[in-house]
């Protein structure tokens, strides 16, 4: 494949219409070579359409993208052999051995018969499935599912690696896992493009985009897009009576949104050093033991929820 | 194409009917099933027609009438009756078929030389047994008759009487006109068109539903590899089941095969091609495994069953639906099956059923491909 230019994804302008349904909305962005690019949005957002695009898939209704420098309206067979791509629904067959399941993702990926056993014991090790080769692939968990799919989207040593969703349905200790080997991949010079709607894993990546009703809202690393949110600065509060106090800090100028996290409120406001004092004072004069007020760091949760309230507004 | 993507699908496909004995069982046993119970049940023959007889003469001469059905295999009798009603209530009840009746001047018409009258009553509700009932009745009597007239002359002295016209008969290719020698071979297209509609109808919307269609369509691997790779299998068990059901035809049903084996497995395969390629099609375009099975059957079973010619002539169909049966491919399986088992005939004498065989073939394969190549959505 091309190595001469320096992004390993790129789209410009993306659209993609359903009937009168617009479901990739002019998305533009770029994804370096070798980076965890995380794209992040709720479900029905674009996401998966995007992926779509760009392992030829689905043809898109405007707009350009090309995939280690090659087009994707164009180029889609010979993409395909540089891309390995994951779908939310584990893509394996139930009832082939583990071992089938690798062979004949071997055979159509067209891994050189010298390398196939090579490669087999690589994803049967990274997949910690050494000892379950012989399982029928039914028999395993979600987890052991989820690893066994990556190892077949990776057999040929895809440069480009295309996760839609891959950690949907799996307990948060295989997700863990599964992260670990998204880094090993990446360490290995992999570039990855996930999609996910959990707001944890947007963490562990490199770069996110946030998807939304097809389009993209906001773009950037993690810490970029909470530095973003400077008009909203959010402030943890436990007190006695948390729905007494919500009720009460919803009115207080200032304040744009109070929500239950946990034990406590999340208040966003627009200046936490005025806003503090005064709803301890409103507090105070209800009766209401304040136990904490503290200034925190939005989480990734809090930079989606108030981007896609920004929109909102916008498009009000 | 890739012969190492091929393969690694053809494996694929195999190993998917290995994991399922009771699919692989099920399709191994339907044609067998299928062609017995039709081979046995689908006669056309007539023959042991249940039979009254009603003599109100009751002489010599009449019996002697009576004894000519008797004789025959083609009738049965089963009771003397004395009077109509029983008659009318045993045809209602569909036990008997025809009823004999010899009037009572029977004897005395035929002693004095004037033409005597015998009744026969059908059930004309099966009009096809009936008709061909009334055809043995017919030519029974008639032969009689003639036999009575030459018997008279020569007793007056006249010498025996010749025929203007004596017609010397001869039946080619199904001699005995057993109608299985003609149902069988064209019961063996009817079958494989419905195994091949139900061995490929789920395989691509299983793929489809349980969403590994998509990926795979991510991979390199092409339409044609998929499709091929498929039909590896497929054909594999379709070709075997074609196998049973000529072996049961020429074993159990004793039909004769007269024709050159090469060219019924050369003709077969094209069928089978076609019918399979067809069936992925149905497949591809249905997305669900439940639509795809009830396309499939209907558009395979439905027309090779009536439109076939392989139990209905397509010579007394209406002109329209005759028009419609050039499109129907076990039309022409039907016709190669039948000459070569019963005719002995070869490519040459059916080379233009073999070349509509493979242009349906060919048309199935390339409309198939077409179809897979389009995109998710």
């Amino acid at each position: 494949m091309p190595t001469n230019s320096a992004s390993a994804v790129s789209i410009r302008a993306l659209v993609k219409r359903f009937g009168s349904f617009v479901a990739v909305d002019h998305v533009t962005l770029e994804v370096s070579k070798g980076e965890i690019f995380g794209f992040l949005g709720p479900n029905g957002a674009g996401k998966s359409t995007t992926i779509r695009i760009l392992c030829g898939l689905l043809e898109p209704t405007e707009g350009a993208a090309t995939v280690g420098g090659m087009d994707v309206a164009t180029q889609s067979e010979l993409i395909k052999q540089h891309i390995g791509y994951m779908s939310q629904r584990f893509s394996l067959y139930d009832d082939l051995t583990v071992e089938e399941n690798i062979d004949f993702f071997s055979g159509i990926y067209g891994v050189a018969e010298d390398k196939a056993a090579a490669r087999k014991d690589y994803v049967l090790k990274m997949a910690g499935l050494q000892h379950r080769r012989s399982s029928l692939t039914r028999l395993l968990s979600g987890g052991w599912k989820q690893r066994l799919a990556l190892g077949c989207a990776i057999l040929h040593e895809p440069p480009i690696l295309f996760l839609d969703e891959p950690t949907s349905g799996v307990d948060p200790i295989a997700r863990r896992q599964f992260w670990d080997l998204i880094y090993q991949l990446s360490g290995a010079g992999h570039t990855i493009f996930v999609s996910t709607h959990y707001m944890d894993e947007a963490e562990y990546c490199h770069r996110i985009a946030l998807m939304y009703a097809g389009k993209v809202i906001a773009l950037g690393t993690p810490a970029e897009l909470k530095q973003s949110l400077e008009s909203h600065q959010i402030l943890y509060v436990e007190s006695s009576d948390i729905r007494g106090s919500m009720t009460l800090i919803e009115k207080l100028p200032g304040v744009t949104d109070v929500a239950v996290f946990g034990g406590g409120l999340h208040v966003t406001v627009d200046n936490a050093e005025t806003a503090s004092p005064s709803i301890r004072r409103t507090l105070d004069d209800a009766h209401i033991s304040t136990m904490q007020i503290e200034r925190i760091q939005p989480s990734m949760e809090d930079v989606f929820v108030a981007k896609i309230e920004q929109e909102e507004r916008n498009a009000a | 194409m890739n012969f190492v993507r091929w393969r690694a699908v053809a494996r694929k496909e195999f190993l998917h009917i290995r994991r399922d004995p009771r699919s692989l069982a099920l399709s191994l046993a339907v044609p067998l099933l299928l062609l017995l119970m039709f081979g046995w049940a689908l006669t056309l023959d007539v023959d042991r027609i249940p039979t009254y007889v009603y003599d109100w003469d009751g002489t010599p001469e009449s019996r002697a009438l009576i004894d000519q059905f008797r004789g025959s295999r083609y009738f049965d009798i089963q009771r003397y009756v004395h009077a109509y009603a029983p008659v009318d209530k045993q045809v209602d009840l569909s036990h008997i078929l025809m009823v004999l009746v010899v009037p009572r001047d029977y004897a005395r018409d035929i002693l004095e030389g004037r033409e005597a009258d015998v009744q026969v009553i059908f059930d004309g509700s099966d009009s096809n047994t009936a008709s061909i009932a009334l055809g043995y009745a017919q030519s029974v009597i008639a032969v009689y008759g003639a036999e009575l007239r030459s018997e008279a002359q020569i007793r007056r002295g006249a010498g025996k009487l010749k025929a203007a016209v004596d017609p010397r008969i001869r039946v080619m290719y199904n001699s005995d006109l057993e109608s299985k020698n003609f149902i069988v071979p064209g019961l063996i297209a009817v079958t494989m068109m419905i195994i091949a509609a139900l061995l490929t109808s789920l395989t691509v919307a299983r793929e489809w539903e349980t969403g590994t269609m998509e990926p795979l369509l991510s991979t390199p691997l092409r339409p044609a590899e998929i499709i091929l790779g498929k039909l590896s299998a497929f054909f594999t068990l379709g070709f075997t089941d074609m196998l049973i059901c000529v072996l049961v035809g020429v074993f159990i049903f004793h039909v004769p095969f007269r024709g050159s084996v090469w060219f019924l497995m050369f003709s077969s395969f094209l069928f089978l091609f076609g019918a399979l390629c067809w069936g992925i099609l149905v497949s591809t375009l249905a997305r669900s495994q439940l639509v795809a099975y009830q396309v499939g059957i209907l558009t395979s079973f439905l027309p090779a069953f009536l439109l076939s010619g392989f139990i209905y002539s397509i010579e007394n169909m209406p002109k329209v639906i005759q028009a419609i049966t050039y499109v129907v491919p076990a039309r022409y399986f039907v016709s190669i099956l039948k000459g070569v088992f019963l005719k002995g005939a070869g490519i040459r004498i059916l080379a233009t059923e073999t070349a509509f065989l493979f242009v349906y073939a060919s048309l199935a394969f390339f409309l198939a491909v077409k179809k897979m190549r389009q995109k998710v959505a």
